[in-house]
């Protein structure tokens, strides 16, 4: 009697598991990956240049039969650049698709509005352009931290941009230009800090608005106040009106500023007044390119038929970003989030990517994968970005 | 001093970018007490079409020029059919608000879709280089605009003034049933303000894609500020937009200049708010009373 009960039970847990297991993803079921940024409007450039990227990734991934023998696919959400779209697309992501995990954004105050979602749910994030977004700031409120990024953020790059003007080029006098979005004033404050450091206080201050093609005024104060060099944060059309502007007032000055400089719509639009223009980059696609870049460069010209990418830098940052999530889930040994995290915290292998060569991209306490070590400045050309000139 | 007529040039040839857009708002908002809300839709439109064709394809100047009239006849018709008619003819007030933004989304994401979500540079037919007048940059695309903006709110405010045709527009707008009364088309008179508007719309973004660029996006930001000119100079009044154009234009560039460029847009704003509180139909309206 007790033999069959105990025999009976044993079917009765058995099935419970299976039913429960059902709910689970398969073995072969694909692995579900958000990914998001502006896919239309100003910012799109950006957005569509990094799913490019992403996709070709994926696509290279699940040729070769996948991850884990599970094929990725891509959950693709456009934030177009508003803040509050990027709140509601995480909950979309993370609660009904239930992705594994998320690639994106491009804008900073979209990431920034949306970041909180995924450490809620432990799912892990890796910012692929977002320069200006919290990423390590957040462990002092959240030290459980599932947001990671490979892109230069603006702490990079305004010590780079501030460093490349006073030390390399020993002007004295610098004017900031910054337009009025998080990422423009966030460069601002921190542009700001990187001067107070070395105990100076730039000539003069001034603000742009997204779509403002008349930068006379500002241009003038800054000439007015005696600035030798000017610092910019915007993003291309904007910093390109600001170029064709200071042609018109006659006003001969370097511009250095942050990575947009490099965004197609700044090179095409200012034409030959863009030229000079310097920036910090993780990736030039005309530079000395390794094996690896030059593989990446093929194959995207093939994939989208675009000899110049509209923006390479935020390409190259999605392509790699998809790699690193693989091989953090191939270490791991699952899509469970913290898992995954814990794998990204201390990659047992190193990653040879696009834009640079990682031997342990995070760890910890660091959630940026890249540092000053692995960025260059470019400088605009007749339309193209090439190398500094040594 | 020259930084000041720097200055003034550039909030002169912006100020009339803004008179010209607002002017589209004006033309059919007397006929019919109703506008295209998304007339910077339009004008977004007559840019990319002129970019194609002008820079794109190389097309003749005016070949692309006549090209554009076309597009603005076909998309103000279009515009009129599906979104002005139905809502006139509902007794709506207010449905043509939500029609014509509906109609302007549809327009822009369109162009994103089947076009390029990306801004793209619009050589001037006059050349990019500024020239240089006692030490001031002025570029050859900006007097082509303050010379075409005048020429043709001067054209249509005499035609409105002079012809017959004209005068039968503005019998429409002084009371649309009696002159229906007097045999005038009035359904012809609203169509017909349609059609001019969009088609000056079209050819305004012709005329300031040298100096916006060409994207999906050109239009937004100048049809929002062009309400507020219109709304200052009067909705009614042809010449008031002139000066309301330059109204927010140069307050824009003297602001920047010596108040803070964070507060650009703010003396615009105000004077817009002060207008309204004390000359509701704008300073150049005819204030209208209304018999029960």
């Amino acid at each position: 009697m007790k033999k069959i009960f105990l025999a009976k039970l044993t079917t009765v847990a058995l099935a419970v598991v299976a039913v429960v297991s059902s709910f689970r993803p398969m073995d072969g079921d694909p692995i579900k990956v958000g990914v998001y940024g502006p896919f239309s409007g100003g910012s799109a450039p950006m957005g569509l240049s990094m799913r490019n990227g992403v996709r070709l990734a994926v696509n290279e991934i699940n040729a070769a039969g996948g991850v884990m023998g599970r094929k990725i696919e891509l959950v693709e959400r456009d934030d177009e650049a508003k803040n509050e779209r990027g709140g509601q697309i995480m909950q979309e992501l993370l609660f009904k698709e239930e992705v594994s995990a998320i690639l994106g954004p491009i804008n900073t105050g979209v990431a920034d509005a949306s970041t909180k979602y995924s450490n809620e749910k432990k799912v892990p994030q890796i910012i692929n352009v977002a320069a200006g977004a919290k990423v390590n700031d957040l462990f002092a409120t959240t030290p459980d931290n599932y947001i990671f990024r490979i892109a230069a953020n603006d702490y990079v790059q305004s010590e780079m941009i501030i460093r490349e003007a006073l030390q390399k080029r020993k002007f004295k006098k610098p004017a900031l230009l910054c337009d009025d979005t998080n990422y423009g004033q966030g460069g601002r404050a921190k542009m700001e800090a990187a001067l107070a450091k070395r105990k100076i206080t730039p000539v003069s201050v001034g603000k742009f608005k997204l779509k403002d093609t008349d930068m006379t005024a500002q241009l003038q104060e800054a000439k007015a106040a005696g600035a030798d060099v000017l610092l910019v944060y915007g993003i291309g059309p904007e910093l390109a009106a600001i170029a064709n502007n200071l042609e018109k007032i006659g006003w001969k000055v370097q511009i250095i500023g942050g990575w947009t400089l490099s965004m197609s719509n700044f090179i095409n639009n200012a034409g030959k007044n863009g030229n000079g223009a310097t920036m910090p980059q993780t990736f030039i696609e005309n530079g000395a390119v390794n094996g690896k870049a030059a593989k990446f460069l093929a194959a995207y010209e093939a994939a989208y038929k675009e000899k110049n990418i509209p923006v390479a830098v935020a390409a190259a940052q999605g392509y790699d970003s998809v790699y690193l999530l693989k091989m953090a889930i191939e270490q791991a040994g699952s899509t469970d989030g913290p898992k995954v995290k814990a794998a990204l915290e201390n990659f047992k292998k190193g990653y040879a990517g696009v834009t640079g060569t990682y031997k342990k991209p995070f760890s910890a306490t660091d959630h940026e994968a890249i540092h000053e070590a692995n960025v260059v400045m470019g400088v605009v050309k007749d339309g193209i970005v090439v190398p500094p000139i040594k | 001093m020259e930084q000041f007529i720097q200055l003034l040039i550039g909030g002169i040839a912006q100020g009339m970018i803004y008179a010209l857009v607002a002017f589209g708002y004006n033309i059919t908002f007397s006929t019919s007490r109703s506008f295209n809300f998304s007339h910077g839709n339009f004008l977004m439109l007559g840019g990319v079409v002129g970019l194609i064709l002008y820079i794109n394809n190389q097309l003749p100047f005016l070949a692309m020029v006549f090209a554009v009239v076309l597009v603005g006849l076909v998309m103000g018709l279009i515009l009129y059919k599906s979104s002005i008619e139905p809502s006139l003819k509902s007794k709506s007030n207010y449905a043509w608000i939500l029609a014509t933004l509906a109609f302007g989304i549809i327009l822009k994401n369109m162009v994103e879709v089947f076009w390029s979500t990306d801004d793209f540079r619009f050589d001037s037919p006059l050349g990019n280089a500024p020239m240089r007048v006692l030490g001031v940059g002025v570029l050859p695309q900006e007097i082509l605009i303050i010379v075409v903006a005048l020429c043709i709110v001067v054209a249509v405010e005499s035609f409105k003034k002079y012809t017959i045709f004209g005068k039968a527009i503005v019998a429409v707008s002084e009371d649309k049933n009696t002159a229906s009364l007097m045999g005038i088309n009035q359904r012809f008179v609203i169509l017909f303000s349609f059609l001019l508007s969009s088609v000056i719309a079209c050819l305004a973004g012709v005329l300031v894609a040298p100096i916006t660029m060409v994207g999906a996006t050109m239009g937004t930001v100048l049809g929002v500020k062009a309400y507020a000119v219109s709304i200052i100079g009067g909705l009614e009044s042809g010449y008031g937009v002139l000066l309301g154009g330059l109204i927010i234009g140069l307050s824009e560039a003297f602001t920047a200049r010596y108040i803070s460029t964070g507060y650009k847009d703010a003396p615009g704003f105000l004077i817009l708010i002060l207008v309204l509180l004390f000359l509701p139909s704008g300073i150049f309206g005819k204030t209208i009373i209304k018999k029960v």
